[in-house]
């Protein structure tokens, strides 16, 4: 029996995180979704917002973007948009990336253009969300 | 017998040549470094998402999709992509062969980059629509061309659609190859396709069923389009890193040429002008001696 999982979490741009943890949380499309090994499997869809994954007594946060995820007992793969660590997260950046993209919003946009500046919004504010929980 | 001032003539074009060919392949090989990059990059995610999708497909069971559907093939649709610009050595020729395989009567074509638009042009092949990708790919061109031909293949207008693109391998090596991206049960063949990941059924022994979150229909129908897109979006990179490749080599192989030229010119200019200066000297003794 598996004591760990393995997390991997994958961009467009990079591999981000390829760790064994022993439990993860995931902002699933249902609700927050807490995952142990021996899961059984399962394939979800992911929303922006905070992973947290639990290491040898450390917390490891993240934020991801839009995404799938597939679980199986001894893997937790994670594709997303985005994925950025606590520790690398710009919160003056992301705060700015956050009103320009409300900014855009207000504007008129085709339906192309806005789901690229909602997505930019949604990033923007799970990486705000995960960088002011961290603080406390 | 040409002149001496021909070949200074010759010398001097042929330098003005390599001088371009070297700030092409320059160009070239900055782009190339960012394409190959980007390329590269894209690649845990497009194998991953293959290998998640191939588990999908296969335990999805009886729930299926109209991206799923499998027909009798009667219409073919292959999406081409080229180049825009050429000057990339045998890139696009090896392409346009592979295109030029399928059967004329029953596939129609969709061209990415203008090089394959003038090909089938050329050939008299039924072209249904033409679409562009710049330098660096952005995801967008990558969904516009995959909503098309997913639009194809749900009139039914086509039963299979394919890709034909160039494989980056390395810098000296890029392949034309095909790949099936609709009907998604051929998924199997994606899967082998991109970068020889292992076919869903060695993936899979020991796990049993998937539960699907909140239903089967709504994670296919979320997963199968963003799967296509990124596909596709993945293809174009490749194909650019590839382009970016052929060409640097390309214009290298050029511009050593030149230089070669030039070099060989050099001494065929030495040769006669040191013949025309013993034919002076023996003309002088010659007059001289007549002289005396």
């Amino acid at each position: 029996m598996a004591a760990t999982l393995r997390l991997e979490i994958v961009t467009p741009n990079a591999k981000a995180y390829s760790e064994d943890v022993e439990m993860v949380t995931l902002p699933g499309v249902a609700g927050e979704m807490g995952i142990y090994p021996n899961h059984v499997p399962l394939v979800t869809q992911v929303v922006p917002g905070e992973i947290i994954a639990r290491r040898g007594g450390r917390e490891d946060l993240l934020a991801i973007g839009d995404g799938f995820v597939e679980i199986t007992g001894e893997r937790v793969a994670i594709m997303a948009d985005m994925a950025i660590k606590a520790e690398n997260i710009d919160e003056a950046k992301a705060e700015e990336a956050r009103q320009r993209a409300e900014a855009r919003l207000a504007e008129h946009l085709d339906d192309e253009e806005a789901a690229v500046v909602k997505a930019a919004l949604a990033h923007s504010l799970a990486q705000l969300k995960v960088k002011r929980q961290h603080r406390t | 017998m040409p002149s001496t001032r021909d070949i200074r003539r010759r010398i001097k074009s042929v330098k003005n040549t390599a001088q371009i060919t070297k700030a092409m392949q320059m160009v070239a090989a900055s782009k190339m470094r960012k394409a190959q990059q980007s390329a590269l990059a894209g690649r845990p995610y497009a194998s991953l998402m293959n290998q998640v999708l191939g588990n999908v497909v296969y335990y999805a069971g009886d729930i299926t999709d109209p991206l799923m559907e499998k027909r009798e093939m009667r219409s073919h649709c292959v999406i081409i992509v080229s180049t825009d610009k050429g000057l990339c050595g045998a890139l696009n020729a090896n392409l346009m062969r592979e295109a030029a395989r399928f059967e004329r009567e029953n596939t129609v074509y969709i061209a990415a980059g203008r090089r394959a638009a003038q090909f089938l042009a050329r050939t008299k092949r039924n072209l249904a629509a033409e679409f562009t990708y710049k330098d660096a790919p952005l995801f967008g061109e990558a969904r516009a061309i995959m909503r098309f031909a997913r639009d194809l293949f749900l009139e039914g207008r086509a039963d299979q659609v394919s890709v034909l693109y160039t494989q980056f391998i390395s810098t000296l090596t890029q392949r034309p190859e095909v790949v099936t991206l609709l009907p998604l049960s051929e998924i199997k063949a994606v899967t082998a396709g991109v970068d020889g990941v292992k076919a869903p059924e060695d993936l899979m022994h020991g796990s049993t069923e998937f539960i699907f979150e909140p239903t089967p229909a709504q994670v296919l129908g979320a997963l199968l389009p963003h799967y296509l897109n990124f596909q596709m979006y993945q293809i174009l990179l490749e194909a650019k890193a590839s382009e970016q490749s052929a060409r640097m080599v390309a214009m290298k192989n050029a511009t050593d040429n030149a230089h070669q030229l030039i070099k060989d010119l050099t001494l065929e200019y030495n040769k006669l002008r040191q013949a025309n200066i013993t034919n002076e000297l023996l003309e002088i003794a010659s007059a001289a001696m007549a002289m005396q």
